[in-house]
């Protein structure tokens, strides 16, 4: 093989695969009829898109005076929420495109979910804009087409603009690529479907035969579309942070913005994946794909960003006493103990001191904690948007106008909206897409699976036919829980 | 369905390596491959079967390089000449705030125009529907595919046996 077998590294795919099996067993969810647990979790997730539906035509009927924003406060729970999914949005392509630049294999089994994830998370972060805006049919102003109005053209300096052409390229840049990754498997499904399945599953797989030459095309163009979406995951959420640090607000006017957003969007996309995977893989059965070495290298990605994080809160707090800038001071010293308090705690409860657990290896690799964990972090993260935007901006430079910001019902259920579009769409691809990228594992499958057939191995065949399976124990079988 | 109006030869393997040395042992005797399908890309087989690199990363350099002219240029164009507004007492042509902008659309049309050309190019697209050899070859067969359209009987017979001793699992003939 071209790869570089290790006899170190424990394998990626367990349970002894052949390709057919492989095939069989990713095809599955595609093929049957879904379960009681599936529908259960669709049905919750109908209930959230119903009760966001109601918040969601109130906001836009009434306007956004049904929100509790007001004149001091601007940005509360809308904005929180739309930092909060695109933050989401990064662990996607970070795993498909710069884990793909780092040549690491353990991407293939998680890379197309966790793209998914991105697609849905930036769709519902998309929303919050939007509806902020206050007129969503009128959305379209932010774009710069040739208009009646002049033509008046929209403010190429401003980060909000920005951010609106970060944001779309992002999704449709994140889109192309996983679509592109997708055909292949779609092929897979079409040749095994009949019927109508059939038709449809062709008409998705844009005709894909698997020839030598579309393969090599089909690589090039995946390693180029990684090359360019490595800066640009990295530009989208630092132009998201340039949405703060741009303006003259003290807690938002800070130089180490940018990498601070982009080390929390990554982080608590990792963690958002770790929710779906370990429920994906157990509801599907992939536990041969999505093993405990995956977990654990995700939890490595988790611990690593979290504690960058971490040492940015600190930063943050040193540079605003060094500053000498009473505002500045007073803002964080408001952040950490003025009426907002709980939700400083929370965030560096939940963001700091909570991931620190997997430094232990034992942790790396529980399932329970992990879970718990992923979602403990996911609030925390929730909570560093909320901080840092609330309690920048409910008490400022005059006093007679400072407030105390809670949000309505309408804008906990325009949250609740965009939970339940994020379940629905991803429900709905669980069960019509390969959630793992089948070409791309039956492509490491000898590498970095524990069939095992690289040089190595056939050193092993010579002294015993079952040498290989001492050395490489499985791992992902022995520590489940 | 698209017709390629050609009979095929073609043997189905059951491993990339048998695969692999299949294609080197057809070349050695001179015969020309139609075409190779496999259910995942195998890697090194490009070199053996002399397809040349893929020039795909040349274009995107080229729609890259659109997107930035474009954005960049247009910028320019509307803050000095179209409708020139002073933000915050900045010049006109405040270069270092059109930066991110013609980033992100340098990315996007490098992408867009590179998907989109490596969907022409190899002929596929929605509704596409190329006509194929096996259904399994998108499972796990690994498949060599000779045209054999103007050949004798004979000469089929001799090719049928050459993918025999290459160990082919299956050896059938197709018109597609």
């Amino acid at each position: 093989m071209s790869g570089v077998v290790s006899r170190v590294r424990p394998p990626l795919i367990t349970g002894n695969k052949t390709y057919h099996q492989i095939t069989e067993d990713i095809c599955a969810s595609t093929e049957k009829l879904p379960g009681g647990g599936w529908v259960m979790l669709l049905m919750m997730a109908l209930g959230l898109l119903t009760f966001g539906g109601v918040s969601m035509f109130f906001t836009i009927w009434y306007g956004i005076g049904t929100w509790h924003l007001n004149r001091t406060v601007g940005w509360g729970w809308d904005i929180t929420n739309f930092v909060w999914w695109v933050g989401i949005g990064h662990a996607g392509t970070l795993i498909s495109a710069i884990l793909l630049l780092f040549r690491q294999k353990w991407r293939t089994g998680v890379n197309r979910a966790a793209e998914a994830m991105t697609i849905f998370a930036v769709m519902c972060a998309a929303i919050f804009p939007g509806i902020h805006m206050g007129r969503i049919w009128v959305s379209f102003f932010v774009l710069p087409y040739p208009n009646t109005r002049g033509p008046l053209w929209v403010n190429f300096n401003s980060p909000l603009l920005w951010d609106v052409f970060a944001i779309s390229t992002y999704f449709t840049v994140s889109l192309l690529f996983w679509y592109t990754g997708l055909v292949p498997d779609f092929a897979t499904i079409r040749d095994r479907a009949k019927g109508f399945r059939k038709k449809v599953y062709n008409f998705l797989s844009f005709g894909w035969t698997g020839s030598a030459k579309h393969w090599q095309r089909w690589e090039s163009l995946s390693l180029i579309l990684a090359g360019i979406s490595t800066p640009l995951v990295l530009s989208v959420h630092t132009i998201v942070s340039f949405d703060f640090a741009t303006s003259v607000i003290p807690g938002w006017h800070t130089t180490i913005m940018p990498p601070y957003f982009v080390a929390g969007a990554i982080f608590s996309g990792f963690a958002m994946v770790q929710t779906l995977m370990i429920i994906t893989r157990k509801a599907l059965k992939l536990e041969d794909y999505i093993t405990i070495e995956h977990i654990e290298s995700m939890n490595k990605v988790i611990v690593l960003t979290g504690s960058i994080v971490g040492v940015a809160y600190l930063t943050e707090l040193f540079v605003a006493w060094y500053s000498g800038y009473v505002y500045e001071q007073f803002a964080f010293y408001n952040r950490a103990l003025g009426p907002y308090w709980w939700s400083y705690f929370a965030m560096m409860s939940c963001n700091v001191i909570s991931p620190q657990f997997f430094w232990s290896r034992t942790m790396r690799r529980n399932i329970a904690v992990t879970f718990a964990l992923s979602i403990v972090v996911n609030i925390g993260m929730w909570f560093e948007r909320f901080v840092i935007i609330v309690t920048s901006l409910h008490r400022d430079f005059l006093p007679s106008s400072w407030v105390y910001y809670s949000p309505s019902w309408v804008e906990v259920g325009d949250y609740m909206f965009t939970f339940g579009l994020f379940g629905t769409l991803y429900l709905i691809f669980v069960r019509v897409a390969p959630v793992v990228a089948i070409a791309e594992i039956k492509s490491i499958l000898k590498t970095g699976g524990n069939q095992y057939t690289g040089e190595n191995a056939e050193k092993h065949h010579a002294h015993s036919s079952h040498a290989h399976v001492a050395h490489r124990p499985n791992l992902g079988e022995a520590d489940k829980p | 369905m698209r017709k390629y109006n050609k009979t095929v030869l073609y043997g189905l393997y059951n491993d990339e390596e048998i695969l692999k040395s299949a294609v080197v042992a057809i070349k050695g005797k001179q015969v020309d491959i139609w075409d190779v399908f496999t259910p995942f890309p195998v890697h090194g087989l490009d070199p053996l079967l002399g397809l040349k690199e893929s020039r795909l990363h040349i274009a995107g350099f080229f729609y890259g390089l659109m997107g930035t002219s474009i954005a960049f240029g247009f910028m320019t164009w509307v803050f000095t000449r179209d409708w020139p507004i002073i933000f915050g007492g900045k010049p006109y042509f405040s270069a270092p705030s059109f930066i991110p902008i013609t980033f992100e659309f340098t990315v996007l049309m490098a992408a867009v125009g590179m998907v989109i050309t490596f969907y022409l190019v190899c002929g596929l697209g929605p509704g596409v529907t190329n006509p194929y050899l096996d259904n399994r070859i998108t499972d796990d067969k690994f498949c060599i595919a000779l045209d054999i359209t103007n050949y004798s009987a004979e000469e089929i017979e001799q090719l049928s046996s050459l993918l025999k001793n290459t160990d082919a699992e299956e050896i059938h003939t197709k018109t597609i």
